[in-house]
């Protein structure tokens, strides 16, 4: 049996292929869950330090930084740029996913090209942040 | 059936007793969040960050602290919207039951603590 290759294969139990739309959408979940615990206790722990006076804040920005350099520290840093990415990767996937809501968006090459942009403007956008921060060296 | 028209079981006339709420909810609070949130995050990348007295400054004026409860009550609760919904798919058992509550625990203990430091700080002002 000759195939089509203009057809799409129906995808089955164990035959189909990773595509931008299925990283998006399991991202999408993913990123969430980070936002949520990550993002949600950070909230909640800076708010807390910053109401406890300012002794108990300092603790918690010489926790976060340098002494010598008064920069972010490297594993608050790698948690902070991690957090932007979730937080825009989520924001436009969710963005995304509005859109789908009203049923627009659902040709396969619609579908992939929005998917793909999701994750290109959330890097874009980590990094024009981060780039600015260190850069400009903003705190 | 016995259950109603589709419409009612929508409206959560059902024996489910409820409809669309969850669903609608959670895109509702995804619309203030790409609001709130974004400033919320906008606003701490412009703040500076390490110095008390202009963050307890920033927060003792209603247009930092308001929006930021908003920003608090609209995040926690689509997170325990969306949380909810992972812990469905994944947990089958008891196990499901303990997620659940953990996560309203969570959820609700959070947000508490957050609102009230956000409320002693507008209203206490720089505490030594």
């Amino acid at each position: 049996m000759a195939r089509n290759s203009g057809r799409p294969l129906s995808p089955h139990l164990t035959i189909w292929k990773w595509g931008p739309h299925m990283l998006v959408s399991i991202l999408h979940r993913a990123t969430g869950t980070a936002n949520a615990i990550g993002g949600g206790v950070l909230l909640v722990w800076w708010l807390v330090a910053l109401s406890s006076g300012e002794a108990s804040y300092a603790r918690f920005v010489d926790l976060m930084t340098s002494d010598e350099t008064g920069r972010l520290n490297l594993i608050p840093a790698v948690i902070l740029i991690g957090l932007t990415w979730t937080f825009l990767q989520h924001l436009c996937s969710g963005v995304r996913h509005l859109l789908l809501d009203t049923g627009a968006g659902y040709e396969l090459k619609t579908n992939k090209t929005g998917a793909i942009a999701t994750l290109v403007v959330s890097i874009l956008l980590t990094l024009l942040i981060w780039g600015s921060i260190f850069f400009y060296g903003a705190h | 059936m016995g259950t109603g028209t589709s419409i009612g079981r929508v409206r959560g006339l059902g024996s489910a007793h409820e409809g669309v709420k969850h669903w609608w909810h959670q895109r509702l609070t995804a619309g203030s969040n790409l609001l709130l949130v974004t400033w919320l995050v906008v606003s701490l990348f412009r703040l500076p960050l390490w110095d008390y007295r202009a963050l307890v400054l920033w927060l003792s004026s209603p247009w930092a602290s308001v929006p930021l409860i908003l920003a608090v009550i609209s995040a926690f609760y689509h997170l325990r919207l969306g949380l909810q919904v992972v812990i469905e798919d994944y947990q089958h058992d008891f196990t499901r039951v303990i997620a659940i509550v953990l996560l309203n625990f969570y959820a609700i203990g959070g947000a508490a603590l957050a609102i009230f430091a956000i409320l002693k700080v507008a209203f206490q002002g720089a505490v030594a």
